[in-house]
């Protein structure tokens, strides 16, 4: 439905007024907020730079069911097991709707996989983190699918139509995410001395990271201005961060644990609150690959991936053997 | 690595799906399966995971033929300047009841 037409899109050689005139009607278009649909005209740097983020979203869904699978085995309730089952095959199930919103763009499911697979493609730093308790699990959904949640919501008004479709239907099934985790985390902090101490030292350990889930600070943020032209991004990455912290440090007040920064204060003359200097080389870090879990991520997706291959052949092999008894039949 | 020389996509399926009885079906998104059976299997799982719905249909991709955004002026322009085709373009006076 989507790759046929889109070979000839913006290969074949177009005088460069002609070029310069169709991407000022696409501008138009944007401003006008209408939205761009599959088949519509659009410059090849918009399609390729949805691509890249679409799909790096994706592979952050898939590889964001690690960290939490991580602890199904052992969740300590048969309603939190239930519960953490139901949100990771949500996060599996958000990666799918993305892949096919990717794959209105003219890029084939198999080659973000083998991106993905290769190291070539990135995925949020976020999920090269490990989860070492139970508290992980509270503190992941309250702070990584928070922060997920404030960068997401945006993204609903993507001027890519099935982007912005996707991200309707994702944000809608976040919610119960977010609180499911917080609902652990205050469970947490009310329970012994040894399950607060749990609490306490999740969120300190994924305060940070957490932070840094919005990005480079915009002085650095090489993709933001012409993505903003675009409306493929409504808010800076610094903006973005700015909300999450101004609503979360009260959530944490709520639960009477200590956020890790020494230098936190609520900045009356901004009606902000004002954070500690973010560690930068940790970020650049784990996007290298050098993050606590890059290598570990990887290998389990692509053990995943080999260990199905049986799978994805018999489904084949079935397929064909039902499609020519099918014209047998209908031969007969 | 394998996957970086044989990875191949199954074909590519439309998925609609009727929210509830009575309704129409909606087209929500795509999957990939070997054939429609699995297809219907992948949409249930990747579209219904909160009873969003009571039917789904599955189309390959490939048989979906689409207008030319190219052509919606000369598809749809014609109708623009027929709004004789709505009840609102008639005068009736308000005496006049039931019509």
């Amino acid at each position: 439905m989507y790759t046929q037409a889109l070979d000839s899109h913006g290969r074949e050689p177009v005088p460069a007024e002609e070029a310069a005139a169709a991407a000022a009607r696409f501008q138009a278009r944007i401003d006008a907020e209408e939205k761009i649909e599959p088949k519509d005209w659009m410059p090849e740097a918009y399609r390729q730079t949805l691509i890249r983020q679409i799909s790096q979203h994706a592979h952050s869904e898939i590889v964001g069911m690690l960290p939490e699978g991580n602890w199904i085995t052992r969740a300590p309730t048969l309603r939190r097991k239930a519960v953490l089952i139901a949100k990771v095959q949500d996060e599996g199930g958000h990666g799918m709707y993305l892949y096919s919103a990717a794959e209105t763009l003219g890029i084939e499911r198999a080659q973000m996989f083998t991106q993905l697979l290769s190291g070539a493609a990135k995925y949020s730093s976020i999920f090269n983190y490990p989860t070492l308790t139970w508290a992980d699990v509270g503190a992941i959904g309250w702070l990584v699918d928070g922060a997920a949640i404030m960068n997401q919501i945006p993204i609903c008004r993507c001027s890519y139509g099935p982007y912005a479709r996707a991200m309707v239907r994702i944000c809608k099934e976040e919610s119960f995410h977010q609180r499911q985790g917080f609902e652990i985390m205050l469970t947490l902090a009310r329970g012994s001395a040894a399950q607060r101490a749990m609490a306490q030292d999740a969120l300190d350990r994924w305060w940070w990271p957490s932070i840094m889930m919005f990005g480079p600070p915009d002085a650095d943020s090489r993709h933001s201005a012409q993505s903003m032209r675009w409306k493929i991004k409504r808010f800076s990455n610094d903006e973005l961060r700015q909300k999450f912290i101004d609503v979360t440090v009260p959530q944490a007040q709520f639960l009477e644990l200590a956020i890790p920064d020494p230098l936190l204060r609520w900045d009356e003359a901004l009606q902000h609150f004002a954070i500690g200097p973010i560690d930068w080389n940790e970020f650049q870090a784990v996007l290298k690959g050098n993050g606590p879990c890059n290598r570990e991520r990887l290998e389990a997706r692509r053990a995943a991936y080999e260990a199905g291959a049986w799978v994805r052949e018999a489904a084949a092999a079935h397929a064909a053997r039902q499609a020519a008894r099918g014209a047998e039949v209908s031969a007969a | 690595m394998s996957a970086e020389t044989t990875a191949t996509d199954w074909p590519l399926f439309e998925v609609f799906i009727r929210s509830r009885s009575g309704l129409e079906h909606k087209h929500v998104g795509s999957v990939h399966a070997a054939d429609a059976r699995m297809a219907i299997e992948h949409a249930r799982d990747v579209y219904t995971r909160r009873q969003e719905g009571v039917s789904i249909w599955v189309a390959r991709s490939a048989d979906i033929v689409a207008s030319d955004p190219a052509e919606a002026d000369a598809l749809f322009e014609p109708a623009r300047d027929k709004v004789y085709r709505h009840p609102t373009f008639y005068a009736i006076p308000d005496e006049v009841k039931n019509l």
